[in-house]
This record gives structure tokens, C-alpha cells and sequence, in this order.
């Protein structure tokens, strides 16, 4: 269910760190409760997210919310299909990332192993 | 009803058909007074039609929509009540006054105004009115200006946050953030007031102000009010009172009194001037003492029997709008309270209160009351147990538009889940109010025995529920060929 | 006395029973007796239908319109055609709520669509909101519209802004945290390009007017090339009546197309309501305050109208939302957009061009007479400044007489004089006779 490539947040968010660069993401429990998502708010290429900040925000019909990173650094791509087709995320949440950071500090403490995250997710259900 | 869309008025025109005629020009051409690189020499891109059928394009697309005057419209915290129709006719007796004319032209036009600011003070118990918000969220982001003018004014730059509940509408953390102030939203208690130790916890030297409702968006009053507005005062900061609820009070309390320094009303709900399908609306902003210096200009003044407006006004934070505020629906809202004098709004507060307290009573049992109190001039309810046949909120409101009602609101207050925030209203008769709970306990009924007749609502409606995901994620937002 | 609670005090009486209660005070059991008002509130006392009528006669008769007026500035008098008070009377509009239960407000619904459409069409850009309060509210919206668009705070705005636009938006700057720098007109009265260009360096944008305050006409090509070349936004401040004449803001490339549209079939009204318009290039569709209608369908495939993109509203996103807004100026909207629609692309430009003539017909025959001069030798649309050797204070007070209201009298001593369709050659000569006597007058 909960991929073990990467690591996971209490806000429901993803983090995969590889070769120092990070993609970040939203987990398909986010996805769902948001429902049907029609807008992805995707930050700029260059642009600077310290950890705690909110980097993206995703949009439902009546629902709204922010996306917050785990790991601090500079921006270096986004998913620039989400801006047409944001309906992805819902189709694949874990196969669509949002932003990719190259990470100059991760908070270590804020993430969750897999295992961890799908405790948690029983937790709050 | 046959399900059609309708023609866009675009999509009825036939080129060289015109509804317009202007005298002849009178006076000679210049063929260069308009440089040719600064000309518009395109056809502008406009529907032509005959006047016939122009007018039958808009009266059948007011035949496709809703207003009080076409049925019952509980729609709670806006307080749709009957729009009187003279107050529509006098309104056009001022409408040829150009705004800029000299005072001693428009003394008729100022008076009125400069009457109507005392009668709101009166009612609300305030010091001075500004009339020139042009709507309720005009009038926060304006009373948060004084705010803000007034803790600037003394150097206490610190204060820079506003606090608000969150059971507060969407427009008070938006005004806040608009008057440049940070926002902390504070939790409410089990009773659906205002927690006072999360307030207590919340104030401090950076408290600019707190945001409150009263009658609160549950529709109860808040009984501490009197607790709250000395957390807030002795913390340093200013109470703001959003007039969204004022329909409750009116003659009874005043949010003057309660200890609020500043606040709006909404003309367009509690005076009963019409919402007209999203505005425009009016809300003034009526302050305490010390923050009449920080008011918008101009202020109307009397001088030597004269209605003057005063720009010279040093500590003003400037101005909100152009001209005075929307004059039209001041006129209409002065022409309610003239006819109803003192008592006559504390009888519409009243019954608007018994009304409200009727429905909630005749429906407890039937839906979920989350708050059950004597309400004020709205009641909060829920789908309770009807949720276990997957009947939401939505249905419910869908359901009632097809038995002839406009729902109440939805979804809010946020803090109550699956909200249905109902307000009658003081115009509405007891056998409206008693054909609207039948059709809501039919709706209950409806829903467990048959709730696919309840998904497939609307089925009376020129269209079905519309696809709003496609809307938000492909937005066609303007007609093209 | 007048009520408009329809209940009778026994059905009243019948109705607290039915809850249990015995009298109307114990509804009100929650509020603290010591904050009570316990007293009638002291207003006027209430009175009948007929007794209004002539109370507000009263007040209307302290009023002079005047008889002939010559005075825009901000708020214009052009002809009304006379089904738009006719069909904006149809209570369905008038006394519905934002439509927020879209398959019972098609109409209104449908109504803002048909309005985006002609805002977009107006001024050559390709989305537009439901409306603002005014044009002032829509430039001070515009301002968080190029803040968030370019991330940056500093905004150039033109001196040829209307003062209370000025006004406004200062008012909001300082709150929202954007810094205003003003660009100046040079002797022509139109922007001076050096200080533009000397300015927009790190700009979000610059807030131009067309035609300005002073009524000339503004070369917007150069603007939008400058303003564009330091990758800065356009915002063009319009008269929408102009745009049958004068080029359309997206044909010079305007970001933002913004304006008060009260010339367009709204009454004066003493200053309103009227009715801002805010249109926008469509990759600043989100940017864009308050409601917007969109199309979709049902489920049978029915077109369909829908308040949309609504994640970007306050009663959603509250502190992180595009703006405060809420209320709008619909009602209004419609109005003007039964004027675009019954004047139609003829008669849009048919109604701009008498402007143009008639005004420069009163600034020729007033130029005649003595002591008094065009202050710019730029064109203007239906407006123009003139400087009087008489104060122009003085020749006002003389005009009143007349029943005529003349020209706004400018903080510099200067005269904003106005002339439109409504002013016939015939009122027009009559102004100039009397005029011609007022300024004889004092010369001797």
C-alpha cells in the first residue's frame, strides 16, 4: 500500500531523497480526502523552501490545502503536469511528485518510515 | 420541468440589428482629434439584437432564478428578509445628484446621510459611523484600519496580530490579513462560544484586536461577552463586532454597550436593502470615541446648519472608495428605519429570534441540533442519523429546492460537520415556517425510505446538479464562437 | 405603524407556546440583564407608507441636480436607455443571494457569464471577474493581483489616476505592505517616460490611466513597450464607454484591464453604487478577486453556469485567500451589461465618438473666449482641463445662477470641464454665451 522508497509526514506528505535531491509529494490518503483535485499551486523553479514551509497548495472544489516540506533547499523542478492535468495526483499519488528540492537540510524528526506512516494513518482512522 | 440550457445573449445575434438610437450629431466631427494609433478600429465584439428581444433574454433569465420575493430563503448569516418596495421607489428619487456638486447643491442628499449615521449610532451604540464600506467585508477590512490607525498612532507597533475564532466567517481572517495583520484563530468550547482560556492564552503584547460575532455564526449568543471584551482591554487590544448577525439584537442590546470599539453592519441584511444576486450591499463602520480621528474621508460635519464634507482630517488613514459609500442602498436602508422607528426594529429582532427558535423546535428530533439552546435569529442543524443512508448535507439542500425552498446554508459554520444554518427571518408568516419543517421532515422521511430520490435531486430545475470539477480544472470562464 | 412581520400577537402568542416559552423576553434569557438597553431605542417615530413619501421628498427637495451639467470626474452623465431600470426591476435578480445554489440561479448565473464576456471583449483581454465595489476598489485589488503575480512590493502608479483612486489605493498599500511610487505627467499631462522608465526597474507593475484624469489620452503602445521591456505588468485604468473609439487595453498588451463601469447605463446616484471591472490576461485568471462563473455541465450534458475556481476565496482559503472580498456589485454589473448589449458595437461606438465631438466642440467655442485656455495640447476623449484668468470658483458660483453646474474646480485652480452625448449643441451654446458674459464681466 505505502511505498518503502520513501519517507512519510503527519501532514501527509512524501519525501524521496536521492542523490542529494528530494521529491516531494502528497500520499493518496491526501489525495482521497481531498476528493477530485482541480489546481495544483506548484512554486517556481529557483525558489528557496526552508523546513515548516509551505511550498505548493492543492485545490479541491470546496476544500483547499497547503503542501509542506520536510527538507530545506533550493527548488529545481516541478511537475509541470499537474498544471494541466492536476487530476494525476489523484490518479497516482505516489507516482506524481510535486516539487524537487535540492536539499540542503532534511528534519529528520518530522519524517516517517513507511511502517511508521501506515501505523499512523490506522491511528488517526 | 424540461431540463435546457439556455442561449447566451451572444449566441442570439444577427449582425446590423440594433435596440439603440441617439439623436444626430449636432456639432462637427474633427477628423484628427483622435490620433490613429491610438483609435479602436475594430469592431467591438458585442451581441447585436432588437429590443424585443433583448428584454425577452433577460426576463426569461430572471424567470431562471431564485429571489424572496419568489419563496422562502433561510439562508443562514444573510439574512434574507422581505425587501420593501418603497424603499426601492424613494432610492430613485436621488439618483439624477452627480457626487461632485457643491455642498449647497446636495444639502438634501448629505443630510440624509449625516441623519443616518446618528440613527445608526443609536442602534448600535456607537459614537460615529463612516457610510463609505461598500459591503460587509469592506466594512472589516475598514474597522480593522481604524485598528490598526490607532495602534500605530500611540507607537505600539508590536500589535500585530488579530484574533479569531473558528467559527468566524471566512471574510474576518481575510480582512485581517488585507489590513496587515496576522491571524491567530482560537479554538471555541464545547458550547460553541469563545473559549476564554484559549483566549486568555492567546492575548498579549502583540494583540492588535479580536474579531467577534454576536449572536456567534452558531446563532447563540455569546455569554461572556463581558469576560471577552475585558481579556481583550486589559491585554491592550480592540474589539471588532462583525454586524453579520445584528438582525438578532436590534432595541435589545448593542454591541456598544457589549464593549466593542468598533464595527459593521451590513446594510444589505439587517435593513433590509436587497442582496440584488451577490450585491451591492453597504457597510458602514461605527467606531468608539478614541478611534473617530483615524476615520476614512470625508466625514460629514454640521457647520453653521450646513452638511459639509471634511477632508481636513490629519489622522485619517485615507479613504476606502471613491465618493461616500453606495449612496442607493443607504437611502433604501434610511427609508427602513423611518418607517419603523425604535420599536418597530425591535420587533423585527424579536420575531426574527421567535421565528428561528419556531423552526429549530418543530425540527429537534428530526435532525441533529448540536448546540440545543435557545438560539437566536438562526439555528444550526445537522443530518444526524440520516447520514447513515448516505444522505449529506448537500442532498438535503437539493431535496429542498425541488420541493420550492432555497436552502439554507451549508457547510458552515466550519465547526459543525455537515452544517445546515437556517435563518427565517422576521418577514416570513407561520405557515411558511410550518410548510418549510413538513418539507423538511418529509426530506427526513425521504431519506431513509427512499435516498436515491434524494440523490437525484434537483429534478425541477431548468439543469441538473452542475459537474464543478470540471469548471475548476478546464475554467471556461467567457463566451467564445 | 409600519411592520413587516406578517404574524399577528396571538399568532405570535401561539408560536412561543409552541416552544414552550410564555413571553418574547425569555428568547433573550442568554443576554446579561445589566447589558440590556432596557429602553425604547430614541429615533424618530415609525410612520406610514405615505408619510415616508414625503419625508424623502423633503430631503429631495434640498437638493439641486442642476439643470445643465457640465462635470464628470469620476462619475459621468450619459443616457440611460430606459428598459435597463425596466428589466433590472425583475425582483427574481434583485432580491436573490450570491448564486450559490447554482440549479436555482441560472439566470443570475448566466447574467455574470454574459458580463465576463463583454468585460473580456471590451477590453481585448481574456478573463474577467463578477465585478468589485468600484473602479477604486478595483485598483487597490490589482495591486495583490501584481504583488502575488510578480512577487514584488514596489507598484508605479500614474499621477492621471483619479484622486480618489489615488486616494485608495494608498489607503491599501500601506496595509498590505506594497510601496507606491507616483510617475508624474509631463507638460503635455499625459506620463512622463523618463520617471517611468527610471522607476520600473524591480516593479511589479505600473497602474496607467486611459484616458486620465485630465482627460488625455495616453500613447499606451509606448507604455506597454517600456513597462514590458523591464519585465514589469501593465494595468490600464479604462473608461469602458471610450473603448468604442479608443484602443482596447489587450491591444497594446495590457496585463490588467481595470475601470469603474457607471458609464454604462448606471445613475449617477450621488456616487453610487457603482461597478469596478477588473479583466485579465489569461494566465492571471487565478490572480483575480472575488467570484468568478464559469460553464460545465449536469449530468444529461445541459450547459450549465457555476460560481468557480472558488478554492481562491476568503469563505474557503480565509487568511490565505486572494482577497476579503465577498459581496459584489452584480446587480450593477447587469445593468451594464444591458447597456453594452443594447447599444451593441454601433451604437458602443457611436456613443464614443459624439463624446469626443461634443467635448471638443465646448473646448473650441470655450477657447474663443477671452481669459481663457486649454492647458494641453494632447487628445482627450470627454474631458479637458482649462485655465481661467477669472478664478474659476468665481465663474461657477456665476454658472449656478444659470442652472448650469460648469467644470470641477482642480486643487491648482485649473477647470475639468465634460461634455457627453447628453449635451446638446444647443446647451452647449447656451453655456458659451453665458460663459462669454461672465468673463466680459470681469474684465471690466
Amino acid at each position: 500500500m505505502v511505498p518503502n522508497d520513501r519517507k512519510y509526514t503527519r501532514e501527509h506528505e512524501w519525501v524521496m531523497i536521492e542523490n542529494g535531491i528530494a521529491k516531494l509529494g502528497i500520499t493518496d490518503h491526501a489525495q482521497e480526502a481531498l476528493g477530485d483535485i482541480v489546481y495544483v499551486e506548484l512554486p517556481t523553479v529557483d525558489d528557496e523552501i526552508a523546513i515548516g514551509d509551505s511550498y505548493a497548495v492543492v485545490e479541491s472544489v470546496k476544500a483547499v490545502s497547503q503542501v509542506y516540506s520536510q527538507v530545506s533547499g533550493k527548488v529545481v523542478e516541478v511537475n509541470e503536469e499537474l498544471d494541466g492535468t492536476p487530476e494525476l495526483l489523484n490518479q497516482d499519488a505516489y507516482g506524481q511528485f510535486i516539487a524537487a528540492v535540492e536539499v540542503s537540510e532534511v528534519n529528520e524528526s518530522g519524517l516517517l518510515t513507511a511502517e511508521e506512516y501506515e501505523a499512523f494513518l490506522a491511528e488517526e482512522a | 420541468m424540461m431540463r435546457q440550457s439556455y442561449k447566451l445573449i451572444f449566441e442570439r445575434s444577427h449582425e446590423g440589428r440594433r435596440a439603440y438610437d441617439l439623436p444626430e450629431l449636432d456639432v462637427p466631427v474633427l477628423d484628427n482629434a483622435i490620433p490613429e494609433n491610438m483609435r479602436n478600429k475594430k469592431k467591438l465584439d458585442l451581441p447585436e439584437l432588437g429590443e424585443v428581444d433583448l428584454v425577452r433574454h433577460y426576463t426569461n433569465l430572471s424567470r431562471r432564478n431564485f429571489g424572496v420575493d419568489n419563496g422562502f430563503y433561510p439562508l443562514g448569516s444573510c439574512t434574507m428578509k422581505y425587501n420593501p418596495k418603497i424603499n426601492e421607489e424613494v432610492a430613485t428619487m436621488f439618483e439624477e445628484m452627480h457626487p461632485l456638486l457643491d455642498a449647497d447643491m446636495s444639502q438634501g442628499s448629505l443630510r440624509l446621510m449625516y441623519d443616518m449615521e446618528k440613527y445608526l449610532c443609536e442602534i448600535c451604540g456607537m459614537d460615529a459611523f463612516t457610510l463609505q464600506p461598500a459591503a460587509g467585508a469592506h466594512g472589516e477590512l475598514t474597522g480593522l484600519m481604524h485598528i490598526r490607525a490607532y495602534h500605530e498612532h500611540r507607537g505600539d507597533t508590536a500589535r500585530t496580530t488579530i484574533i479569531v475564532p473558528d467559527a468566524a466567517h471566512g471574510t474576518n481572517p481575510a480582512s485581517a490579513v488585507m489590513a496587515g495583520f496576522k491571524v491567530k484563530e482560537i479554538k471555541s468550547a464545547p458550547d460553541g462560544g469563545v473559549d476564554l482560556d484559549a483566549l486568555r492564552a492567546a492575548v498579549g503584547p502583540d494583540t492588535a484586536g479580536l474579531m467577534l460575532t454576536n449572536p456567534s455564526t452558531l446563532g447563540l449568543f455569546e455569554r461572556n461577552i463581558k469576560e471577552i471584551a475585558e481579556i481583550v482591554h486589559e491585554a491592550g487590544g480592540l474589539l471588532y463586532y462583525d454586524g453579520a448577525n445584528l438582525n438578532a439584537i436590534m432595541g435589545i442590546v448593542r454591541p456598544g454597550d457589549m464593549g466593542f470599539d468598533v464595527m459593521h453592519i451590513n446594510l444589505h441584511k439587517t435593513f433590509s436593502t436587497p442582496h440584488g444576486g451577490g450585491g451591492p450591499g453597504s457597510g458602514p463602520v461605527g467606531v468608539k470615541k478614541h478611534l473617530m480621528p483615524f476615520m476614512p474621508v470625508p466625514v460629514l460635519v454640521e457647520r453653521e446648519g450646513m452638511i459639509e464634507l471634511d477632508y481636513d482630517r490629519p489622522e485619517s488613514f485615507g479613504r476606502v472608495k471613491s465618493f461616500y459609500g453606495n449612496f442607493a442602498v443607504i437611502v433604501k436602508a434610511f427609508a427602513y428605519i423611518r418607517s419603523l422607528g425604535g420599536e418597530g426594529l425591535r420587533e423585527a429582532s424579536e420575531n426574527a429570534v421567535l421565528n428561528a427558535n419556531y423552526v429549530m423546535n418543530a425540527l429537534r428530533g428530526v435532525y441533529e441540533i448540536p448546540h440545543d439552546r435557545i438560539c437566536m435569529h438562526e439555528c444550526v442543524i445537522a443530518p444526524g442519523e440520516l447520514m447513515e443512508y448516505g444522505i449529506h448535507t448537500t442532498d438535503i439542500a437539493k431535496a429542498l429546492i425541488d420541493r420550492g425552498y432555497h436552502p439554507p446554508t451549508i457547510y458552515f459554520p466550519l465547526i459543525v460537520h455537515e452544517a445546515m444554518m437556517i435563518e427565517p427571518t422576521e418577514t416570513e408568516s407561520r405557515e411558511t415556517l410550518d410548510e418549510f419543517i413538513e418539507a423538511m421532515k418529509d426530506i427526513a422521511r425521504d431519506a431513509k425510505e427512499n435516498p436515491e430520490a434524494i440523490h437525484a435531486c434537483p429534478v425541477t430545475t431548468p439543469v441538473g446538479r452542475p459537474d464543478e470539477v470540471t469548471a475548476a480544472r478546464k475554467p471556461v470562464v467567457r463566451y467564445t464562437i | 405603524m409600519r411592520s413587516y412581520v406578517p404574524n399577528t400577537p396571538a399568532e405570535r402568542e401561539e408560536m412561543l407556546k409552541a416552544i414552550g416559552l410564555e413571553s418574547m423576553d425569555q428568547l433573550f434569557a442568554d443576554i446579561p440583564a445589566d447589558l440590556k438597553l432596557n429602553r425604547p431605542l430614541d429615533l424618530p417615530a415609525p410612520m406610514s407608507e405615505m408619510e415616508l413619501r414625503d419625508l424623502m421628498l423633503g430631503y429631495v427637495l434640498q437638493n439641486d441636480e442642476g439643470g445643465l451639467l457640465f462635470r464628470g470626474a469620476g462619475a459621468y452623465r450619459h443616457y440611460i436607455p430606459s428598459l435597463i431600470p425596466q428589466l433590472i426591476s425583475r425582483s427574481e435578480f434583485y432580491t436573490a443571494y450570491t448564486p450559490y445554489q447554482a440549479e436555482m440561479s441560472q439566470g443570475m448565473l448566466q447574467s455574470i457569464f454574459e458580463w465576463q464576456t463583454i468585460i473580456c471583449n471590451l477590453t481585448g483581454l481574456e478573463a474577467s471577474n463578477a465585478s468589485v465595489y468600484d473602479g477604486a476598489t478595483a485598483a487597490a485589488e490589482s495591486l495583490l493581483m501584481l504583488r502575488d503575480a510578480k512577487r514584488k512590493k514596489k507598484i508605479l502608479y500614474s499621477a492621471g489616476l483619479n484622486p480618489d483612486v489615488i486616494a485608495t489605493i494608498k489607503t491599501y498599500a500601506h496595509c498590505i505592505g506594497v510601496e507606491l511610487a507616483e510617475i508624474g505627467l509631463n507638460a503635455d499631462g499625459v506620463t512622463d517616460m523618463d520617471a517611468l522608465k527610471a522607476n520600473l526597474p524591480d516593479s511589479a507593475g505600473y497602474i496607467a490611466a486611459q484616458p486620465n484624469y485630465y482627460g488625455c489620452i495616453e500613447n499606451m503602445d509606448a507604455i506597454a513597450e517600456t513597462v514590458h521591456e523591464a519585465k514589469s505588468l501593465l494595468v490600464s485604468y479604462v473608461n469602458p464607454l471610450s473603448l468604442g473609439a479608443i484602443k482596447r487595453p489587450g491591444d497594446y498588451g495590457a496585463d490588467i484591464a481595470i475601470g469603474d463601469a457607471q458609464p454604462m447605463g448606471l445613475p449617477l446616484n450621488f456616487g453610487g453604487p457603482y461597478v469596478g471591472f477588473m479583466a485579465a490576461s489569461g494566465k492571471l485568471i487565478r490572480n483575480l478577486p472575488g467570484r468568478i462563473a464559469g460553464e460545465t455541465v449536469d449530468a444529461e450534458g445541459n450547459r450549465v453556469y457555476v460560481l468557480t475556481l472558488q478554492a481562491r476565496e476568503q469563505h474557503i482559503r480565509r487568511e490565505k485567500a486572494a482577497s476579503n472580498i465577498c459581496s459584489n456589485q452584480m446587480l450593477c454589473a447587469i445593468m451594464a451589461s444591458m447597456y453594452a448589449c443594447t447599444m451593441g458595437p454601433a451604437g458602443m461606438k457611436e456613443v464614443a465618438e459624439q463624446n469626443i465631438a461634443k467635448s471638443h466642440y465646448l473646448a473650441n467655442e470655450m477657447c474663443k473666449l477671452p481669459g481663457i485656455k486649454l492647458r494641453y495640447n494632447t487628445p482627450f476623449f470627454n474631458e479637458f482641463v482649462v485655465d481661467t484668468e477669472k478664478p474659476a470658483e468665481e465663474i461657477n458660483e456665476a454658472l449656478k445662477g444659470f442652472g448650469i453646474v460648469g467644470g470641477l474646480v482642480l486643487e491648482d485652480g485649473g477647470m475639468l470641464w465634460c461634455a457627453t452625448e447628453m449635451n446638446s449643441k444647443g446647451d452647449i451654446d447656451f453655456l458659451i454665451d453665458i460663459l462669454n458674459d461672465i468673463l466680459e464681466g470681469g474684465n471690466e
